[in-house]
């Protein structure tokens, strides 16, 4: 990020830096206002004791994109049904877009409600080793508006990662709005101690959204969270009547394929648009039962088996690592 | 020209006119555009103000992607799209380095970059002001919202795709502007329907009808459907003005509706 208008003073000490406004140098510069107004949140306490919560979370995977509907709800939610399918392992799926959360319908548990227990808020159990938390469950109706500002979202994140029963659980799986803003910060920085496996990105072909999507790598970068690849969803259109395949948003900068390569980074997979899908989507129900023959449908076994094998080969490194530490 | 009075930069402004949606990736800055462009088509001279600070799209969309904002004595001058500056733009694009940086912001900060670009951009006379959002009921709606109420916006044109997913989303920020007081222009549907360039049978890949069902359930105008059109999105990619060069796709009447109907809106208190 550059000054926010007309010329750094020299020795600006970058917007970014905790110094930000506050450097002698900034004393009459035009945007010193604007720089110190978002000063660097100071350690809290929570980051511990989510770290003990956190403990025996196995896995944990943020899905991410700079852009929006994308398909990260869609994507999180099925990753969640797919690891599911095996029965010895528990998954859990946490929502944090709280301003526009998507989760509880495209499970089908739209208007459920969590329960208090001794142990925290229970979480909502679509199967018998899948649970679900959203802001979407503490609302009235659905109607209801979630107009709060950054520090409030934050608390709820923080509750939802402190407070909720989790239990013992394989794999974490947690669904964010799209930017690179305060829920971004909030979840990496309450899970900072209690290591993320890394991040899923969620992209489609045409540029306007790559850009954003670049945008989302640099964060991670910045923040240290490692990529575990990109996924590129609605990648091409075949017509149900002639069979032809039409590009719906057309990669006319090379799609995610391109991208990946000039950033070093995987693609997982590409993704065809297929009307079922928002249609399993908008009925609550996965798409791996209601259409399991359908091109996208064997896609998305492909990317979820990549993202298993990266996790355990992650959590061997971790042990070994470990392991030499001691 | 003059910026001076108690509406400061935007007293030359006619109307100012909102973009939201609860949910991402549904058009927003597309609509934003077009109407943009579609208005400049019928000789309105156009603002438009991207407050999407984490992920700009309209500089990519209008080809001024890597201009420069300048600074003048009464504040920044927005960037002019074409020769004529019928369209003038200012987008967090334009401040960035490298356009791939990451705008890492938490509330304030954002909320402090709004304020400034609603009182220091020396916009001088429009017709029209855009106000482009990111998705959601949050950080950037309520310093928009609450920045613009002195200079009394027209209204929220409310975007969304067909399917309930989106369509959820929105009925969220439809409450949002009544608790806000923000009068809503109407909704739009967008990507309802494509049509195969091949054999020409639709497909309704997002569904159908969300959004007219959500106006009718709401008690609000539906501005109209807005189909997937490849040669749309393919000239947003390009920067193209997809209002001029091709009137005979398919989108082509339903923004050209869309722009008519926020002009009829203007009219009786003449523009």
């Amino acid at each position: 990020m550059a000054e926010a208008g007309g010329a750094a003073p020299h020795g600006c000490p970058g917007t970014s830096s905790a110094q930000a406004g506050r450097a002698a140098a900034c004393q009459g510069c035009p945007s010193r206002g604007l720089c110190a107004a978002g000063g660097p949140a100071a350690s809290d306490p929570a980051i511990e004791e989510i770290k003990e919560k956190m403990k025996i979370v196995k896995h944990k995977i943020l899905v991410l994109s700079g852009k929006g509907g994308v398909g990260k709800s869609t994507f999180s939610a099925h990753l969640a049904h797919g690891l599911a399918k095996d029965e010895t392992k528990q998954v859990a799926l946490l929502d944090i877009d709280i301003c526009g959360p998507s989760i509880p319908k495209i499970m089908g548990i739209e208007g459920e409600q969590v329960h208090q227990s001794g142990s925290g808020w229970s979480p909502v159990y679509v199967e018998e080793n899948l649970c679900v938390m959203s802001v979407g469950f503490l609302l009235s109706g659905p109607d209801d508006a979630v107009i709060w500002r950054g520090p409030k979202k934050n608390g709820m994140i923080k509750q939802f990662l402190r407070d909720v029963d989790w239990g013992e659980i394989d794999y974490l799986i947690v669904d964010t709005p799209p930017g690179t803003s305060d829920e971004h910060l909030s979840i990496v920085q309450y899970l900072s101690s209690s290591q993320i496996d890394g991040a899923v990105i969620i992209t489609t072909p045409q540029e306007v959204s790559l850009q954003d999507v670049r945008k989302e790598i640099n964060f991670c970068h910045k923040v240290k969270l490692p990529i575990i690849g990109v996924v590129e969803n609605m990648s091409g259109f075949v017509c149900p009547k002639c069979k032809i395949e039409s590009q719906i948003f057309p990669p006319t900068t090379g799609g995610a394929e391109k991208m990946c390569q000039n950033l070093n980074i995987s693609l997982l997979g590409k993704v065809p648009l297929d009307p079922q899908i928002g249609k399993s989507c908008d009925q609550g129900q996965s798409f791996f039962s209601e259409i399991p023959e359908s091109p996208a449908t064997s896609s998305y076994r492909n990317i979820i088996q990549r993202i298993q094998e990266y996790c355990g080969l992650h959590h061997s490194q971790e042990k070994r690592s470990n392991q030499g530490m001691e | 020209m003059e910026a001076v009075g108690e509406r400061g930069n935007l007293a030359g402004v006619g109307h100012i006119l909102l973009v939201l949606s609860g949910k991402g990736g549904v058009g927003k800055s597309t609509i934003s555009t077009e109407l943009a462009l579609a208005l400049r088509h019928v000789g309105k001279k156009v603002g438009i103000l991207d407050v999407d600070l984490c992920g700009p799209s309209i500089p990519q969309m209008l080809k001024v992607q890597g201009k420069g904002v300048h600074q003048c004595d009464s504040g920044w001058v927005p960037v002019f799209v074409d020769q004529d500056k019928s369209i003038s733009l200012m987008s967090i694009g334009f401040l960035l380095e490298k356009p791939d940086d990451a705008v890492v912001w938490r509330g304030p900060k954002k909320n402090a970059l709004i304020k400034q670009f609603i009182s220091d951009v020396t916009w001088g006379d429009l017709d029209f002001l855009i106000v482009d959002t990111p998705p959601g009921t949050s950080d950037e709606h309520i310093s928009t919202v609450e920045s613009l109420r002195p200079y009394k916006p027209l209204g929220a044109v409310l975007v969304t795709t067909p399917q309930a997913v989106s369509v959820g989303d929105v009925r969220r920020e439809l409450t949002f502007c009544k608790k806000t007081g923000l009068q809503v222009i109407g909704i739009v549907e967008n990507m309802s329907g494509f049509v195969c360039p091949h054999c020409l049978e639709c497909t309704n890949l997002f569904s159908k009808g969300g959004g007219e069902e959500l106006a009718r359930h709401a008690g609000v105008p539906f501005l109209g459907c807005v189909p997937l059109d490849p040669q749309l999105t393919q000239s947003l990619e390009e920067g193209r003005d997809f209002i001029q060069e091709f009137p005979k796709s398919s989108a082509f009447p339903a923004l050209a509706h869309i722009a008519q109907q926020i002009l009829d809106r203007t009219s009786p208190q003449g523009s």
